[in-house]
């Protein structure tokens, strides 16, 4: 079993861990702030169509938060198991920004989520509210510690380093480093996209099934609307972050694009094969001098490519690819958002095949956040922290066996709970549609 | 008394505070999880009321805890979760089978809630079981040999009726009629083996150590120490009695001093804690490392130090006004 890499093993395992949490936070963020909005327009209006749809949709949130709290859990234990390395050398500013998320967002959004859940028979309307809104508060305070010390990773600042090891001068400059404010609403809208198509793809479903219920109707209408809203927000502030990752992570941006040796008038690649080998791109289609007309904004501007990087640029093809499935999701969000957006203003619904396309999109929120975080992860290698600690540095030395062992335990387990989260989710949407729903309620978690 | 000096004591007692509050909270919803499979289904629908609403901010103390652990003794967080790898592991999945099981059992099919309940009941018990494995680990310096590992399982099958005494505990408390009764006979039950456990931990742990030996058994500290052990006798010895009274009185319909069996319980698990903190004290990774050999950068600390001041009575305030909004007899779970 010693013939395993330990070190790949390790970023393997945590990459899946990582990446099966992160896909619940996503919703819960933004959902959050969704249940809060019905909850409002409910206290606002009395129209029962929107706590039916609170009603509806904080189940799925239930489920959704429960499944972020435990595989959160494990992230907590293999911070240490896998990367003794990192609190050793950046501690200093790891530390406080982990305790900070627990302590400030972990408690606040467990402790009220038991309210928002089950205590309206037992708390006032306005007691309920507060809990929704300090549930949604939390989610997304957990997401700005989170973001705030992801980004610091990316571009390091407010630090001086001495022996290796990272002291903190200015916490500010810390928390909001160069690239931190545009990591953190790139993220919260992606949240908020990836709630939009959850809402409406399973609204969509309900209505071609023929479930015409006013709140299948207001959920309908909110999630297309948020999406159609928030996917032109996601493409500016996705520029702006290019913009930051080519001042300051320009290898990554040269992976992004395909550029292996710097060149004026850089063309906007929709297809290659970047080969490690050859140092080049195989099979290329690109829009000429785009990438250096988005860049730069001038046509002949400069991008500075992989060779400037030798030996210490991220692996090309997946950074490469993994932004273009981001990109290709994201066109596909605007033309189905927008089209709905319309249908729904002209005819009050949208047609059937355009339906179908949502049901089809109900989860493609998770398929560009995780191709967006493969982007951003992949593309800081071979850094831990940019510039400070290498990944290589901090590892673990746990036998890659047990790695091995249990990284194979945690897929199975994954497998298993995305399938029925997915079935789940839209069990709950037909089950909503039957006349007895409403005396199935019962008990509930 | 420098930074140096003061900071670690203070945060090996947070950490020790987190952890010791995740015993109790989670320990009671673990242990209502392990009994599961003994209530009848309307009954178990109640059981997983009783504990709905706060077994996510339960789990949190765990979060706390090892995130003090990873953030204030960095070391000693790759050194004991490393040794603990495997039993970490399961434990992990079975808070995460547990967890979705909660969720799913009433959110999936019909047909599959069985399938469901027994992931509940089944993560609840590999999550405890793995726990009381990782403390007699933890507590034998990770030493290798039959006996240590053999000394591991039996504190794994001690904790987990620890937990189950909890759970029944709590049960008697949250809950009326028969499946109070028959909470008050697993609580019996549990006792037994829970009594066995706190006593075995305790002959084994100083035979185990010379170095906790001697913190026990010199004199004057010895008579000092003296109330900590006779004291948790006395609690066992309370429920003892109590538990077949309690019976006795339900039958009759009156379940005064219900909330008896949770407290004197919560009582035992302070004490025992208060009693290994002792023994482990001033180090972290036993026979290897002291907490201040351990402990991250003062500066680091501080930052936590003042956040943890401001917010912890927080968190505490509010916890303590969720358990109120859900006073008394458990209700079944609903939305609305």
């Amino acid at each position: 079993m010693e013939s395993f890499d330990p070190v790949i093993l390790a970023r393997i395992q945590f990459a899946a861990n990582i990446s099966f949490h992160i896909l619940f936070p996503t919703i819960s963020i933004a959902m959050g702030w969704v249940l809060l909005y019905f909850k409002t327009r409910f206290n606002r209006s009395g129209d029962e169509a929107w706590m039916d749809a609170y009603g509806f949709w904080v189940k799925i949130f239930a489920l959704t938060f429960a499944l972020g709290v435990v595989t959160g859990i494990t992230m907590s234990f293999q911070f240490g198991t896998n990367w003794p390395g990192y609190m050793q050398h950046v501690g200093n500013v790891a530390g406080p920004l982990l305790a900070y998320e627990v302590l400030t967002a972990f408690f606040l959004e467990a402790t009220f989520l038991g309210i928002m859940l089950f205590g309206r028979s037992r708390v006032s309307n306005r007691v309920h509210t507060l809990a929704t809104f300090l549930v949604a508060f939390g989610t997304t305070v957990s997401a700005f510690w989170i973001i705030a010390l992801n980004s610091w990773m990316q571009t390091p600042a407010g630090v001086e380093v001495i022996a290796g090891k990272v002291h903190v001068q200015s916490w500010l400059g810390v928390i909001f480093n160069p690239s931190m404010p545009y990591r953190l609403s790139h993220m919260l809208l992606a949240s908020g996209l990836t709630v939009a198509f959850l809402v409406a793809g399973v609204s969509a479903y309900r209505w071609l099934r023929g479930d015409r219920a006013a709140s299948v109707r207001a959920a309908l209408k909110t999630g297309v609307t948020l999406a159609a809203v928030l996917i032109p927000l996601q493409i500016l502030v996705g520029d702006a972050h290019g913009l930051n990752t080519f001042h300051h992570q320009p290898a990554k941006l040269a992976a992004i694009e395909g550029v292996w040796h710097t060149e004026r008038g850089a063309p906007l690649l929709l297809f290659a094969l970047p080969d490690e080998a050859t140092q080049s791109n195989r099979f290329e289609v690109g829009i000429p001098k785009l990438a250096s007309l988005i860049i730069t904004h001038q046509p002949d501007g400069e991008i500075r490519g992989l060779n400037e990087f030798a030996g210490a640029h991220p692996p090309v093809a997946k950074v490469f690819w993994s932004f273009r499935v981001m990109v290709a999701v994201g066109v596909a969000m605007l033309l189905a958002s927008w089209l709905a957006a319309w249908q729904l203003r002209r005819r009050g619904e949208p047609a059937p095949w355009l339906s179908r396309v949502l049901v089809a999109m109900t989860f493609s929120g998770w398929v560009a956040t995780l191709a967006g975080w493969f982007v951003t992860e992949i593309g800081r290698q071979p850094w831990l922290v940019t510039g400070i600690l290498r990944t290589a540095d901090a590892a673990s030395s746990v036998g890659g066996g047990m790695i091995l062992s249990t990284l194979l335990m945690y897929l199975a387990l994954y497998v298993v709970l995305l399938v029925s989260y997915v079935s789940v989710v839209f069990y709950l949407a037909k089950k909503a549609g039957t006349p007895a729903a409403a005396n199935l309620e019962g008990v509930s978690a | 008394m420098t930074a140096e000096l003061v900071l670690p004591v203070i945060f090996a007692g947070l950490m020790a505070i987190s952890l010791l509050a995740y015993v109790i909270l989670d320990g009671y919803d673990l242990g209502v999880g392990v009994l599961l499979p003994l209530g009848s289904d309307s009954e178990r629908d109640t059981m997983i009321a009783s504990i709905g609403p706060f077994w996510d901010a339960n789990e949190t103390w765990l979060v706390l805890g090892v995130g003090l652990l990873l953030v204030a003794f960095p070391m000693a967080h790759g050194i004991i979760l490393g040794e603990l790898y495997l039993p970490v592991a399961l434990m992990l999945l079975g808070l995460i089978l547990r967890g979705v099981a909660f969720d799913f059992r009433v959110k999936a099919q019909a047909q599959h809630q069985p399938a469901w309940n027994a992931a509940f009941a089944a993560g609840s018990l590999l999550a405890a079981g793995s726990q009381g494995v990782m403390l007699g680990r933890y507590l034998t310096g990770f030493a290798p040999g039959a006996a240590a590992w053999g000394f591991a399982l039996l504190a794994g099958a001690g904790l987990t009726a620890a937990y189950v005494l909890l759970g029944a505990g709590w049960l008697i408390m949250k809950t009326e009629g028969e499946l109070q009764q028959r909470a008050t006979r697993w609580a019996q039950r549990a006792l037994l083996g829970a009594g066995l456990a706190v006593l075995l931990v305790s002959i084994a742990t100083p035979l185990a150590s010379s170095r906790i030996a001697t913190k026990w058994f010199v004199l004057p500290d010895f008579l000092l120490l003296l109330p900590l052990p006779l004291v948790t006798l006395a609690l066992f010895g309370l429920l003892a009695v109590s538990l077949p009274r309690l019976a006795a009185r339900q039958a009759a319909g009156n379940d005064n001093f219900c909330w008896l069996p949770f407290a004197a319980t919560v009582g035992i698990v302070l004490l025992s804690f208060w009693g290994l903190a002792y023994s482990v004290f001033p180090e972290i990774v036993i026979g290897r490392l002291s907490i201040w050999q351990a402990a991250s950068d003062p500066e680091a600390l501080w930052v936590i130090l003042i956040g943890a001041a401001v917010v912890l009575p927080t968190i505490i305030a509010y916890t303590v006004f969720a358990y109120r909004v859900f006073w008394g007899k458990a209700r079944g779970l609903s939305y609305s």
